[in-house]
């Protein structure tokens, strides 16, 4: 029986995974009796120290995109990946933390369609939210995908049953309240995936002769690998720049330009300052001071999160023999999807090979916790949006709140058995990073360039506003769509980074255009909306310069971002 | 446990999270995997031909005990005290499950 499924576990490792979300649902349980009145102090988030807010606030989305996703880069390009952290993420952060941050918390906004609608009125706000409900289903269909993945890969079940199943566990554990106790999984969680990763990382080095070892096995791999293959060639692995294997781009101008602009700044600057998600956990910090922190220290532990998730891809492509095969062109059979090897399973087949039963079972905790706890988030933010934002609003007013939570768990239903479909375009990517950056590039490209514009440009109209997001998303599809008929040609992630800046630039452009022609707003409706409009007192925080160096957020930011140039420099 | 659920009255002395700060599950959470792993590590099948020659079992348990100390000794030392009042936890629209109220209309 355990010689047919990819990994074999034990009583000890199912042992491991049943503690943890004993853990997890007990928590929840108490929480949701208040057995306690510190949970409610936790929960409330009220002065919670910086470094449980930092922490939560990077654990929420340590899921699919982080472990999966990079790890499945790590093995196809290798270390060029790490831009997603050092160009993308951590400068996002701090720029999130720095500048964006005291606005959003001085306006009081707390979701996207919230300052969509007192921004730009009821045109942008229905673009928005549908377009909001349409991507958490899709990214909840991931996270299903790689959850459906890891039980096939545990229990040999048919890949459909599989989903099915791990679709009801989801279910289960938004049902049994595993959400309402979300900051304290979220940490969890967090020191789960490092105490699973960090062993196997070092455990994967220790096989293939440490950091110079695997340096040469990739220089062989890539010289040995046929040319139809097209395996980057081993300096483009083993350099972070100029990164061509990550951009496609066979200029090397190009591709920082392209690194730099598309991936830092539309898809990172937009995802990180734009994903409520991410933003709202900042937002329940006590002070203003706190909530600009927040990202700022999340970005420390953001910096290091490479080498646990980046270096174990890159081991698995020289160690695994179905990834040897999968690079050299060929295409094994297996696989967590059943179907087939593919980049996603770079972690799994490591973890096969090189961890004993024991941490096995510590790993694989970590990744059920992490997929199941992001598709909870994705399906919660869909069932807000969808029964407050779009079928309140716009379907049936003024019912009771009996009304609207039935509606909500509807929803959740609905939600959880769409994503079983939705999951199935997920499975079709060999390397779920080039989807995930796809649906970033639709959805959040030109989402930032309609948000930075109606921040800083107090001029900028509600007309102009929905027709860029219509624009900017329609355009980033058709870009997509050309890029799928070979039309451009752009391996890697080339193509959803141009289809991103396109989106990006097409959404400025025409907002700009429109916003010219039509009337704006009256200045007194964007207090708190507009930069220009709002009191600078309502943006800072008194007590900050109060505060040791080491407590506040500028001379932190600056730091990080230190930091991350010397990384950038060495790697 | 009867010290974190009781409130503080007016000359009480000052209410501490307790079992329920968060550094304290972290350890303890930390702490169990830590104690399985190295008895899996001594008793079990270490796996060798797989780790390398490391009894990756046991040496990643004994990190973990440490990291578990660290955390358990850190909130002895500096209890978090619960005030007095602070804000009951509002719906997070993120996150919500059970719901206490409705998320913010908008």
């Amino acid at each position: 029986m355990s010689s047919d499924t990819l990994i074999d576990a034990t009583w000890l490792d199912y042992l491991l995974v049943a503690i943890y979300f004993g853990f997890v649902l007990g928590i929840g349980v108490m929480a949701r009796r208040s057995v306690s009145d510190s949970i409610d102090f936790f929960l409330s988030g009220r002065s919670l120290p910086a470094w449980v807010t930092g922490l939560a606030f990077i654990s929420a989305n340590l899921g699919a995109v982080e472990i999966m996703g990079m790890s499945a880069n790590g093995a196809e390009i290798g270390l060029p990946t790490v831009h997603y952290f050092w160009v993308g993420a951590v400068p996002a952060m701090l720029f999130l933390g720095v500048v964006m941050m005291p606005f959003y918390y001085g306006s009081k906004v707390r979701s996207v369609p919230e300052f969509m609608f007192r921004r730009f009125g009821t045109g942008a706000h229905l673009v928005n939210a549908i377009s909001f409900a349409v991507a958490q289903l899709l990214i909840a269909g991931v996270n299903l995908a790689l959850l459906a993945g890891i039980l096939h890969a545990l229990l040999g079940w048919p890949i459909w049953i599989a989903l099915v199943v791990a679709g009801a566990i989801v279910l289960s554990y938004i049902t049994l309240g595993g959400l309402s106790a979300a900051i304290y999984n979220e940490v969890l969680q967090f020191f789960v995936i490092v105490a699973s990763l960090l062993p196997l990382t070092l455990i994967g080095l220790n096989r293939v002769g440490g950091w110079d070892g695997l340096n040469d096995k990739i220089t062989a791999a890539a010289n040995g690998a046929p040319a139809d293959a097209a395996v980057a060639p081993a300096s483009q692995q083993l350099e972070s720049w100029p990164g061509q294997a990550l951009s496609g781009f066979d200029s090397g101008f190009f591709s920082v330009v392209g690194i730099v602009f598309g991936l830092g700044f539309v898809l990172s600057f937009g995802y990180w300052t734009t994903n409520f998600v991410e933003v709202q956990r900042a937002m329940a910090s006590n002070s203003i001071s706190a909530a600009r922190k927040t990202p700022v220290i999340g970005s420390f532990p953001k910096m290091f999160i490479p080498f646990i998730v980046i270096v174990p891809g890159m081991v698995s492509a020289v160690l695994v023999q179905e990834m040897i095969d999968l690079k050299n062109g060929g295409s094994p059979e297996g696989g967590a999807s059943g179907e087939g090897v593919a980049y996603n399973d770079a972690l799994l087949l490591l973890m096969r090979d090189v961890l004993p039963n024991g941490l096995l079972g510590l790993a694989i905790a970590g990744l059920l916790a992490a997929f199941m706890a992001g598709m909870a988030a994705n399906i919660s933010a869909f069932n807000t949006v969808f029964s407050y934002d779009l079928w309140q609003r716009y379907i049936r007013k003024d019912h009771s709140d009996d009304y609207y939570l039935r509606i909500g768990r509807l929803a959740t239903v609905a939600a959880t058995i769409i994503a079983v479909f939705t999951a199935q375009i997920a499975m079709g990517y060999d390397n779920v990073m080039n989807y995930l950056q796809t649906l970033f590039g639709f959805f959040n490209a030109p989402l930032f360039a309609t948000f930075i514009l109606g921040m800083f440009w107090k001029r900028m109209t509600p007309t102009a506003a929905w027709m860029g997001l219509v624009l900017g998303t329609v355009s980033a599809v058709t870009v997509d769509r050309l890029a799928a008929a070979g039309v451009i040609d752009l391996p890697g992630q080339g193509a959803a980074f141009l289809a991103a800046s396109t989106a990006f630039v097409v959404d400025f452009v025409i907002s700009v255009v429109v916003s010219l022609v039509t009337k704006p707003k009256p200045a007194s409706e964007l207090k708190g909306l507009v930069y220009s409009e709002t009191p600078r007192e309502d943006r800072i925080d008194p007590e900050e310069a109060s505060y040791p160096w080491y407590r506040r957020t500028v001379p932190l930011a600056g730091i990080a971002l230190a930091m991350v140039i010397v990384l950038n420099a060495a790697f | 446990m009867s010290d974190t659920t009781g409130t503080s009255d007016s000359t009480g002395a000052p209410h501490k999270a307790g079992a329920f700060d968060i550094r304290n599950i972290i350890g303890l959470l930390m702490g169990v995997y830590g104690i399985i792993l190295v008895l899996a590590g001594i008793f079990g099948d270490k796996a060798l031909e797989k780790t390398g020659g490391v009894n990756a079992n046991l040496w990643t348990g004994l990190g973990l005990i440490a990291v578990s100390a660290v955390f358990i000794g850190w909130a002895r030392l500096r209890p978090i005290v619960v005030p007095e009042s602070f804000d009951r936890p509002d719906d997070d629209p993120t996150r919500p499950a059970p719901q206490r109220k409705r998320p913010p209309a908008t």
